[in-house]
């Protein structure tokens, strides 16, 4: 349509020929219209994003302690230091600990749920609400309140009042690592909190699967329950459980809030449960103010991440609609 | 495309067009106003005034209102500071009074924001607008100095740190002591310059302590502990059901106790030639002891506040509590008379160690960023060299700190009786320096790592020690260039 209205602008020969602005800006002004509502968020993205990721690459060649402009080029040497750091291998050691927690249990309950909420005849949608609205409230906060009411190591906290009915005796759930128990404080954290949003997006694809499909298997004399899901539901939902597995990748290689406020202190963080990201934050932007050495551990991890959704993409399948699945 | 050609400028007469454009014109400037109400709303509100545009300074003001509004400060507050952001353009534009922003971390105790804001509101040759900064103060101010963002003058821990010398971030602060320089302790400054010259002026000077509950302590029938082994047995019998004996912070003692330790056997982070303090095999020894003490059940860990803060122990957690002066004024509200101070014990009574408790000093440094360098520096002089009222204020009114000039300490009465006087004593016997300057936050990081594993996996001390000495010594080859 659009090659129509250009092709047809021609055929009025008295037109004389636009100028240059008016021809920049495009009929209707459309390219002006496109820069100005798309504009600001480039300009944003070229500031917030692009321009630190460049910055932060150059950084990575630079001996670059307390300053962003270095001039002591090093070539490697902050690569081969990160490579080498055992206190960063075992961040990464961290983040598939922690990967293999959360993303199956997410996976499992966010589907869970989903299954029940969709089933229920009365109060879907304050269930959905319900279920959803710890999304809203911000890692921080959840943290705090984790850390402080919930899994504090007195007496009177919650967990360790539950126990005490049990007569057990309190344990001091962040501060000992044998057993340890601060991944049960961490993980049902981030539960609680992602849980409610993936339930969403299993809704929305349980809610896309044609009802006909489920009334031919019952023709066909499948039972409703384990049957029906087995063959009917999963298969269906197969993009978006590609989808929502890639995403929550992603977000356990994220992690940080969490961590950095149930574990951190002022005097600086433990070294155990200390993921990728926390690690790098003290070196580059705590006390550590190396941002030569921050930047070459930031760049792996980004290249890190890459590869692992490349490849995750292409063995699950990624982005392919479900009938080609 | 049938909505393009209706009101394309082909089949519509001008004058609908002109008033179209118009309002179109109007939404494409409103929208760019915005958009750059939006900018200016993204920089940052360093407390300077850094530019006279109205729509910045407005950005700055409503900005430094969220800020006031968020922490715990009263509306006044908030109304107050974009009050004064308006004056102190008004200032600008009139005559050459500069404008400094001036940082301190977040002091717990009440009434202290307010006092160095009176100090500052107080100084005649420069507006003075003061950041109070919560959370980590020290990151913050790190990546503050890189850019011209940042504080005018800010105050750091023991001084700025070796890195930051070394990069040229803080102006050296050379004659600012004048007559006084004899009136601080030699030590403060000492730890404080870097090649002969000063980067910082000790404000008031911190100490860590051991603090108990005398009459727990009376009825456990235990005396204050003098060694290390006396320490964890007390702590073992003032254990009961609902009161752990002891507390060293919600970690165990990893951010606290690796000065105390190495003190307690005659140890130090480096010795005074700069070279690694630490390598003895009885340091790895004390250090594993931490863990029996750690899995011992009488450490009190997880609690609501840290270590810092004196709540722990006046609701009754524990029975001894490791916390500093500061706290002091609380404990006599909460507790009367009924808690006592010890320094941390010495290892062994026959051992070369001794009691020991680390001092510090936040000390008032200028950025070499500003962009009135001179400025800031009369204004660090005015304050924290001459205006000793202001001093004594700060050291006695509202957490407890002494003084860093000897002649100012003298006068501070509410230093002088009860557990207060007795805190006083123990500095004077027992204070060993926080850290060294050449201590850099690479190998303090190895230490507390290893410190970590010792006492709560248990590791070997003997390796993770070697671990940490190795770490130390190749920091101080890069900073000893």
């Amino acid at each position: 349509m659009v090659s129509g209205a250009a092709t047809a602008a021609p055929a009025v020969p008295i037109r004389p020929r636009p100028t240059l602005g008016r021809r920049l800006a495009g009929p209707q002004n459309r390219n002006l219209w496109f820069w100005l509502f798309v504009g600001p968020f480039v300009l944003g993205m070229l500031i917030f994003v692009f321009i630190p990721i460049v910055w932060s690459v150059y950084l990575s060649f630079f001996d670059a302690r307390n300053t962003v402009t270095p001039t002591d080029f090093v070539g490697l040497a902050n690569y081969r230091q990160m490579l080498t750091d055992p206190a960063f291998l075992s961040s990464l050691g961290t983040f598939i600990v922690f990967a293999i927690f959360i993303v199956p249990t997410t996976y499992a309950i966010s589907l869970a749920l989903a299954l029940a909420v969709n089933r229920v005849r009365w109060f879907k949608s304050f269930l959905r609400s319900v279920y959803f609205l710890p999304t809203a409230c911000s890692y921080v906060v959840a943290s705090l309140i984790w850390k402080l009411s919930i899994f504090n190591g007195v007496r009177f906290g919650l967990a360790n009042t539950v126990l005490r009915l049990f007569g057990m005796d309190p344990v001091a759930w962040l501060s000992v690592t044998h057993p340890p128990w601060y991944w049960l404080v961490i993980v049902t954290l981030r539960l609680w909190l992602q849980v409610g949003f993936y339930m969403i997006l299993f809704l929305a694809a349980l809610q896309r699967i044609p009802l006909i499909l489920y009334e031919a298997a019952a023709v066909d004399g499948a039972k409703a329950g384990w049957q029906t899901f087995r063959f009917i539901t999963f298969p269906q939902l197969r993009a978006a459980s590609v989808a929502i597995v890639v995403l929550l990748l992603i977000n356990a290689f994220q992690a940080f809030d969490e961590f950095y406020n149930l574990l951190g202190g002022p005097a600086g963080y433990p070294p155990y449960a200390r993921p990728p990201l926390v690690y790098l934050y003290y070196i580059a932007l705590g006390r550590g103010q190396d941002f030569g050495l921050g930047s070459a551990g930031a760049v792996i991890l980004a290249v890190l991440i890459a590869i692992i959704t490349v490849v995750l993409g292409r063995i699950l399948g990624l982005g392919r609609r479900d009938a080609d699945a | 495309m049938e909505r393009t050609s209706m009101i394309s400028s082909e089949s519509t007469p001008p004058e609908p067009v002109s008033r179209q454009m118009n309002r179109r014109r109007f939404f494409t400037v409103s929208s760019a106003a915005a958009a750059t109400a939006f900018l200016a709303a993204c920089g940052s509100n360093t407390g300077r005034n850094e530019s006279s545009a109205a729509a910045t300074t407005a950005g700055a003001a409503s900005s430094d209102a969220t800020t006031a509004g968020s922490s715990a400060a009263t509306s006044s507050a908030a109304s107050s500071a974009a009050s004064s952001a308006a004056e102190s353009t008004a200032a600008s534009s009139a005559g050459p009074k500069v404008t400094l922003a001036q940082w301190y971390h977040q002091y717990g105790e009440k009434g202290t924001q307010q006092a160095v804001e009176k100090y500052a509101a107080a100084y005649p040759n420069a507006t003075v607008k003061v950041q109070w900064i919560p959370g980590d103060y020290d990151s913050k101010v790190a990546s503050s100095l890189l850019t011209s963002g940042g504080p005018d003058v800010f105050e750091a821990g023991n001084g700025p740190s070796i890195d930051a010398i070394q990069g040229g971030q803080v102006v050296a602060l050379d004659g600012i002591l004048g007559d006084a320089a004899s009136d601080f302790p030699e030590s403060l400054i000492n730890r404080m310059s870097y090649d002969g010259k000063l980067y910082a002026v000790p404000q008031v000077i911190d100490m860590q302590l051991m603090v108990y509950r005398k009459s727990m302590l009376a009825d456990a029938g235990v005396t204050p502990p003098t060694t290390f082994d006396e320490l964890v047995a007390a702590a073992a019998k003032l254990t009961t059901a609902d009161v752990k004996g002891l507390f060293v912070g919600n970690d165990g003692g990893v951010g606290v106790l690796p000065g105390p330790v190495l003190w307690s056997v005659g140890a130090d982070y480096l010795t005074p030639d700069n070279k690694v303090g630490f390598a003895d095999p009885i340091v790895a020894t004390a250090m594993g002891k931490l863990h029996d003490l750690f899995t011992s059940g009488n450490l009190l860990l997880g609690a609501p506040t840290d270590w810092s803060d004196p709540s722990a122990i006046s609701q009754g957690l524990c029975a001894m509590q490791w916390t500093g002066l500061w706290t002091f004024p609380q404990l006599q509200t909460d507790l009367g008379d009924d808690f006592g101070v010890i320094p941390w014990p010495k290892y062994a009574a026959d051992g070369k160690g001794g009691p020991s408790v680390p001092i510090g000093a936040y000390g008032s440094a200028v950025s070499a960023k500003s962009a009135n360098p001179d400025a800031a520096k009369s204004f660090v002089q005015w304050l924290w060299v001459d205006n000793t009222e202001a001093q004594l204020d700060f050291a006695q009114s509202y957490g407890f700190h002494v003084p860093a000039r000897a002649s100012v300490a003298a006068k501070a009465d509410k230093l002088k009786s009860g557990a207060a006087a007795d805190a006083v004593k123990i500095l004077q016997d027992n204070g060993h320096a926080q850290t060294p300057l050449l201590w850099t936050p690479a190998s303090s990081t190895a230490m507390s790592d290893a410190v970590s594993r010792i006492i709560k996996d248990g590791a070997d001390p003997a390796k993770e020690m070697a671990a940490v000495v190795a770490k130390t010594e190749s920091e101080l080859k890069r900073v000893l260039k």
